[in-house]
């Protein structure tokens, strides 16, 4: 029982800095921009992150400052790809190498800092109770945080006009034009929003995860981030569902190691990379002729005036 | 500098005089760099009338309704709205002010609702459910039946443009611009258009119709505004033009008659089609039913027909995009093609042009040397042990360029930079280049001005008079009357045999393209296939 708690609340720990940085990313895809530098968001806002709180002392400080250092990481992409209108592609890589580049020496100073950890919820007798008293009722705010935020953009996305027109930018972004959108302006905000979202996320890592600084401590979320807006093809409710499954198999990596079973741990790492492989073919079979993937998805657009 | 002179519009029977038009552009200026897109232009709409404009590809006609609906800023001059000028800062300023737009390129999004799509073209002020509800009534007034929930990609292009113009009504607009509405449409599908244009006009709303297609105007509209070369040249009322005076108008001089060279001959069957039947390759498609054809060098053949009864996949198995699995079925040049691929096909000597200019007749954002490359990589020594000659891909752009006077901005552009009409005549000009022995060409003139359209039907005659056998489908019957020897027409993946031109009237034609029979005797078999 306590190894399937452990297990549990290593999965939910691991899982939320996927599912919040891929929360933004998903709002960003969906108005029709892909930026491809979630994981240079992600790292410096863990550098910033981490700074902020080990200066303040406050962990919600340090959040906000993993916030802006990831807004302003992505409206430098929006200058580029959106001002510009630079290949996403291309811009999304710049970007990342870019943020590993940044964070290594902004974080330079912290390496071998400690702070306090973001302290769980603890209501007595819930939290106590056995097995899914700490799963449901001991978590950091993170993790509660981040299913409100993707509760949050699938009421934006489906409920609102707003939300609408910026699905309908992602969908035709000529037509949003015609319409009278401002289609440039209303992916800039999206693309900030995927970027605070990444900062946010890369930020959990030194404040809840692991109450240290290291360069490259993102390891790869971001891009296991990316991977999994597409797995849920781009709908927030499959994106959660996805979240939990690629943050258990990384730990269940761990854990296999652990245990000596023979399966390599390289596969292990490839596995969200081949689900969303399977998952685009199983998705493009069901669905013959409409796409499921925003139309306008990493095309530029340069209004005429 | 000159007096800016102003040309009255006609106010018919002096209904309107003493009051101001609708609307009415003073000197409308469009400045793009050193090209006027729109030079000075004066034009006034009037409430409870349909007011043409006319002019060829490129005339200025989609520069003037864009900035009349805000979407472009004008350079110069000025728009006043019930008397007053206005400055438009945007689309949804213009919807507000009572002024709607139908595009020709539909504004939508493929994979949202109905529903969503109209919200998106309104203001926002009314909930999702309220305004769905009167969604649901304004398409049962006017008659433009549609399913809110469904998503756009699954709906045919009629129900696309019934969702245009039930979005334009839903605002209650005072002046409706509708640019090529039916270019896309089929006859019936337009004539209902018809039916709800005449009642939004007794309505008292104003409408501006933009459209290629003359006798549509003359029976529609009660002024025509002609534009050429960014500058109106001419207001006038169509009912009491001819479709040849509009033209000349539009093209500013003599449309060159189309004219067939006398004493030509045919010779051999180039092209024969013998019992070919084949199942729809999609979900929505015809199935062809025992086609069988002969059609002789110096001979062209006209299929006529609604689009939608199999045109498309006839014209995918004659060009080997689809394969039949008896060779015998598809005879080229007298050697059994059906089981061939496209380019051994173009090798016997075939060549053909699709439909669709962007994205099957050219690649779009590929230059246009290289679109002849293309389909002049089978048999027009472009290539040479593997490498590419471009010299002789920029001749045969050159060549197409002066032969068929494609009008572009520099020598090899990007296919999608062209305008319709020009685009086709380039991709007319690369295949007959090529000195086919048999062409196969579909809506050959969709969509492309007067002008271009003549050159291509003559460019057509010649490529027969000079033996080659010819296949031209075509949903307009005075386009295949003009040229065609012969036509058959085409019902439910089924080939009516081929009446000759001269005994081709427009009943006939009508009957068989409703799936009646001429012979009474046949009509059972028609009904029971």
């Amino acid at each position: 029982m306590e190894l399937i708690e452990a297990i549990i609340l290593a999965v939910l720990a691991a899982s939320t800095p996927l599912l919040i940085a891929a929360t933004g990313e998903l709002v960003t895809e969906r108005s029709g921009v892909l930026n491809l530098g979630v994981e240079g968001m992600m790292i410096v806002g863990a550098a910033c992150g981490f700074g902020g709180a080990w200066l303040t002392g406050s962990i919600f400080i340090g959040a906000l400052f993993g916030i802006v250092a990831g807004a302003l990481m992505s409206l430098v992409f929006a200058l580029m790809a959106l001002g510009l209108a630079v290949n996403q592609v291309a811009t999304g890589l710049a970007l990342t190498i870019l943020g590993v580049g940044l964070s290594g020496l902004i974080g330079a100073g912290f390496v071998g800092e400690r702070i306090t950890p973001a302290a769980h919820l603890y209501i007595p007798g819930l939290t106590d109770l056995p097995l899914i008293g700490r799963v449901l009722f001991g978590e950091d705010a993170f993790v509660y945080f981040s299913l409100a935020l993707i509760v949050g953009v699938w009421w934006f996305l489906y409920r609102t006009r707003a939300g609408l027109i910026l699905r309908a930018c992602g969908d035709n972004h000529v037509s949003a034009h015609a319409l009278g959108y401002p289609v440039l302006r209303i992916r800039t905000f999206a693309v900030m929003f995927g970027g605070g979202c990444a900062g946010l996320a890369g930020a959990y890592l030194p404040l809840a995860y692991t109450p240290f600084f290291i360069p490259g401590m993102t390891a790869g979320r971001g891009w296991i981030a990316l991977a999994l807006v597409v797995f849920s093809s781009w709908r927030p409710g499959r994106l959660v569902v996805g979240a939990y499954l690629f943050g258990a198999v990384t730990i269940l990596q761990l854990h296999a190691q652990g245990w000596g079973v023979g399966i390599p741990s390289q596969f292990m790492s490839a596995l969200p990379y081949l689900a969303t492989v399977i998952v685009l073919v199983l998705l493009s079979r069901a669905r013959a002729g409409g796409s499921t993937a925003p139309a306008a998805l990493g095309t530029v657009f340069v209004p005429d005036r | 500098m000159q007096a800016h002179q102003r040309m009255l519009d006609p106010t018919p029977n002096g209904l309107h005089s003493g009051e101001s038009p609708l609307l009415q552009t003073l000197g409308l200026t469009k400045r793009y760099g050193d090209f006027l897109a729109n030079d000075s232009i004066d034009i006034d709409i009037w409430p409870k009338q349909i007011h043409a404009l006319l002019g060829e590809n490129g005339a200025g006609k989609s520069t003037l309704v864009k900035a009349i609906y805000g979407l472009i800023q004008p350079s110069a001059g000025e728009i006043r709205w019930q008397g007053q000028p206005i400055m438009l800062s945007g689309p949804s300023e213009a919807r507000s002010r009572g002024i709607g737009m139908v595009f020709q390129h539909f504004s939508l999004f493929d994979n949202l609702t109905v529903a969503e799509n109209v919200a998106l073209g309104l203001d926002g002020k009314e909930s999702f459910k309220d305004m769905s509800a009167r969604l649901e009534q304004v398409s049962k007034t006017y008659g433009l039946p549609l399913d809110p929930k469904r998503e756009v990609w699954q709906l045919s292009v009629g129900e696309r443009q019934r969702i245009e113009i039930v979005r334009a009504l839903m605002q209650d607009p005072k002046f409706l611009i509708l640019d090529e509405p039916t270019a896309v449409l089929t006859p019936q599908e337009a004539d209902q258009l018809f039916i709800v244009l005449e009642r939004l006009k007794a309505e008292g709303r104003a409408i501006l119709y933009i459209s290629h297609k003359l006798e549509e105007v003359k029976r529609l509209c009660d002024t025509a505004t002609i534009l050429r070369g960014g500058k109106k040249v001419d207001t006038c009322n169509p009912r009491l033009e001819t479709a040849a005076s509009l033209a000349r108008m539009m093209v500013g001089g003599e449309i060159k008659e189309v004219k067939a060279a006398a004493g030509r001959k045919t010779t051999v069957p180039r092209l024969v089609v013998n019992d070919l039947s084949l199942a729809p390759g999609e979900a929505h498609g015809v199935r062809l039913e025992h086609i069988s054809f002969e059609l002789k060098g110096g001979e062209i053949l006209g299929i006529a027909g609604v689009a939608g009864n199999g045109q498309d996949e006839l014209f995918a198995a004659l060009s080997g995009e689809r394969l039949s699995k008896d060779p015998g079925t598809v005879v080229i040049e007298g050697i059994a093609a059906g089981h061939l691929s496209i380019t051994q096909r173009r090798k016997l000597g075939a060549a053909f042009v699709p439909e669709e200019r962007l994205g099957h007749g050219t690649a779009p954002r590929m230059k246009l040397s290289e679109n002849a490359l293309l389909t002049g990589h089978a048999a027009s020594g472009m290539v040479h042990h593997g490498f590419i000659d471009t010299a002789a891909t920029l001749k045969t752009v050159d060549r197409a360029t002066e032969t068929f006077d494609v009008r572009k901005a520099k020598r090899d552009p990007e296919a999608a930079s062209l305008s319709g009409g020009n685009l086709q005549k380039f991709i007319v000009g690369r295949e007959i280049l090529r000195n086919p022995a048999v062409l196969v060409v579909s809506q050959p003139t969709w969509g492309v001005d007067a002008g271009a359209a003549a050159v291509i039907r003559q460019a057509l005659l010649d490529l027969a008079t000079a033996g080659a056998a010819v296949l031209v489908t075509s949903q307009d019957l005075d386009e295949l009357a003009e040229i065609a020897d012969r036509i058959a027409v085409m019902f439910h993946g089924h080939l009516s045999a081929p009446l000759a031109t001269a005994d081709a009237t427009r009943e006939k034609l009508g009957l068989l393209m409703g799936g009646s029979s001429l012979e009474p005797k046949e009509a059972a078999h028609a009904v029971g296939a």
